[in-house]
């Protein structure tokens, strides 16, 4: 069983590496994260800031924009895609369960994606080193987890492209929705999230609230804990206000992260066995 | 029961629409069997539920001893597929295709080499698929089908666009894994597209089983005229009946030939009074049924009933 998936996930980072998916993320990631971190650093000017802390705000930030739209574009066409080249059809008279299938995929697309963020953003925090920053282990501890719930973001969003993957009948309506849904978790929530707050002020929306509402974005949840987990970053980043009345811990952000990423993994498998070839 | 394919009394629907209506039929060991139909007559639908990739709707069906969709995967080892229109990651290269589609089937890897030389694929093994003609991914098709030596091969119209070497080459290696023992299945949408390769001809109409049976078989089945025709001399056209006896259906292709249609019981009879000494034949062309032919009367008689 475990042995089907292993050989589907192997053939997508086979392929991820042919079509050169995995070179241009980790390029991007890599070029992006080095800008933030040599522009980042100019103008702190270095006085009791540690940098790497810095460097965790900032590439935060770029995580929540970028790698669910790299993890959407990835996974949207994953079996809608398939399916309509038609090479579904053969690889499913193997001696294979859709379950697996699905699991593969997953295991390889998440792998590419884990690739690309460790080197890319590991980059920057070697460059920084490398230019005689001093990093304490404190900052290593916060830019170590803040590279692990991004890749943990990454997989809730190509979990979620595969939810829409193996619902829609055209690969055209699985970008549109991935688009949407990019837009909407990334953009619009958080707008409209604020608005509310304005509006609402502190009348009705209660803490408790509010902590469900975030939670029900998962970089709402990577925001959380990345930029309010350890002091310094939380001072740097704003965001303590926010995390003072939320009382969400870092395990529960981490578990709700997690979530995000087996639920639509779920549904996407439960969908996909469902439907008729 | 004896057949390494049993389907018995099966019916598969879309929502409304009935793609298989009622059909049974067992393919037995060593068979070569062609499937033929229009498209949409169920034949993809029928191999797909060998396959067990859907469910019938009502009826069973057995393969290799196992019911394909009960997820049991011992059969599917030993099961060959080539979908129409076979289509593979362009990425990768096909000795790359073929040694994943090898792992699922844990095959040894020593085993890809010989596939890609018996379709005649070496020269290409390490191009991207991408870069492969029609012809070529078919042939990729049919190695990834042989892959560990199938007991049941199903084939969903395998000779569609191939070029009539390729054609050959394919027929050879079909009859190779003939004899081996292995059951065949082909489809097509035609009879003639199988050249007589087939043993046993299975034709399907809007998801009904209209005929079944070895080519002679139909042909019996079917009672077609034989077309024959006579080049005459001028005396002879003016009273036809007189030296060639009651004849059925005939006429006139030009101004010295006639053409009679010949029911099979009554062909002999008319071949000897237009030889025997003194008719006034000069040459004759006999012409039996075609496959094409065989194939719309049986279309026809179905549609008629």
């Amino acid at each position: 069983m475990m042995r089907n998936i292993l050989i589907v996930a192997r053939k997508e980072i086979q392929e991820g590496l042919r079509n050169r998916w995995v070179l241009a993320t980790t390029l991007l990631l890599a070029a992006l994260a080095l800008t933030l971190t040599f522009l980042g650093s100019a103008p702190t000017g270095n006085v009791g800031v540690r940098a790497l802390d810095i460097v965790i705000v900032s590439l935060s930030s770029l995580t929540i924009f970028l790698l669910p739209l790299i993890a959407l574009l990835i996974s949207h066409d994953a079996i809608v895609g398939e399916m309509e080249r038609g090479t579904m059809l053969l690889l499913l008279s193997y001696p294979i369960a859709r379950w697996q299938v699905v699991l593969g995929k997953f295991l390889g697309h998440l792998a590419i994606l884990a690739f690309a963020t460790l080197l890319g953003y590991g980059a920057a925090a070697v460059a920084l080193a490398v230019t005689g920053e001093v990093i304490d282990a404190e900052s290593w501890k916060a830019f170590a987890s803040m590279i692990g719930s991004s890749v943990l973001l990454g997989a809730a969003f190509i979990a979620v492209g595969y939810l829409v993957s193996a619902l829609v009948r055209e690969r055209g309506t699985a970008a549109g929705i991935a688009i949407g849904i990019w837009l909407v978790f990334v953009l619009i929530y958080d707008m409209a999230l604020l608005g509310l707050l304005v509006v609402d002020q502190g009348q009705t929306i209660s803490g408790n609230l509010l902590s469900t509402l975030l939670l029900l974005n998962p970089t709402d949840v990577y925001r959380l804990f990345n930029l309010s987990g350890s002091g310094n970053v939380s001072a740097l980043s704003g965001m303590a206000g926010v995390a003072q009345n939320t009382a969400l811990s870092s395990s529960v952000l981490l578990a709700a992260l997690a979530v995000w990423a087996l639920f639509p993994l779920g549904l996407a498998t439960l969908a996909f066995s469902r439907r008729e070839l | 029961m004896s057949g390494t394919v049993e389907i018995r009394n099966v019916v598969k629907r879309f929502g409304r629409v009935e793609a298989v209506r009622d059909v049974s039929f067992a393919l037995q060991k060593g068979e070569t069997v062609a499937l033929v139909g229009h498209n949409g007559a169920g034949k993809t639908t029928l191999m797909k539920l060998m396959l067990g990739l859907i469910r019938p709707t009502s009826g069973s069906i057995t393969v290799l001893g196992d019911d394909p969709a009960a997820g049991e995967f011992a059969a599917r080892r030993r099961l060959g597929f080539l979908p129409e229109n076979v289509s593979f990651n362009a990425a990768i290269t096909g000795y790359e295709t073929l040694s994943f589609y090898a792992r699922l089937k844990r095959e040894p890897q020593q085993s890809i080499k010989p596939l890609l030389d018996r379709v005649g694929l070496t020269h290409a093994a390490h191009r991207r698929v991408g870069t492969y003609s029609k012809g070529m991914r078919q042939r990729l098709g049919l190695a990834q089908a042989l892959l560990g030596e199938p007991q049941v091969l199903l084939l969903d119209e395998p000779t569609t666009g191939l070029d009539p070497a390729l054609r050959h080459s394919f027929y050879e290696i079909i009859e190779e894994l003939r004899e081996r023992g292995a059951t065949l299945l082909l489809s097509s949408h035609a009879l003639t597209e199988l050249e007589e390769r087939a043993g046993r001809v299975i034709i399907m109409n809007r998801g009904v089983k209209v005929a079944d049976g070895t080519l002679d078989e139909l042909r019996r089945m079917a009672q077609i005229p034989t077309r024959i025709r006579l080049k005459v001399t001028d005396g002879g056209l003016a009273d036809i009946p007189r030296w060639l006896g009651p004849i059925d259906r005939w006429r006139r292709v030009n101004g010295h030939m006639i053409e009679i249609e010949a029911t099979p019981d009554r062909k002999i009879e008319m071949l000897r009074r237009a030889t025997r000494d003194g008719s006034p034949v000069d040459d004759l062309d006999v012409m039996p049924p075609t496959l094409d032919e065989l194939y719309a009367h049986f279309l026809l008689s179905q549609e008629r009933a």
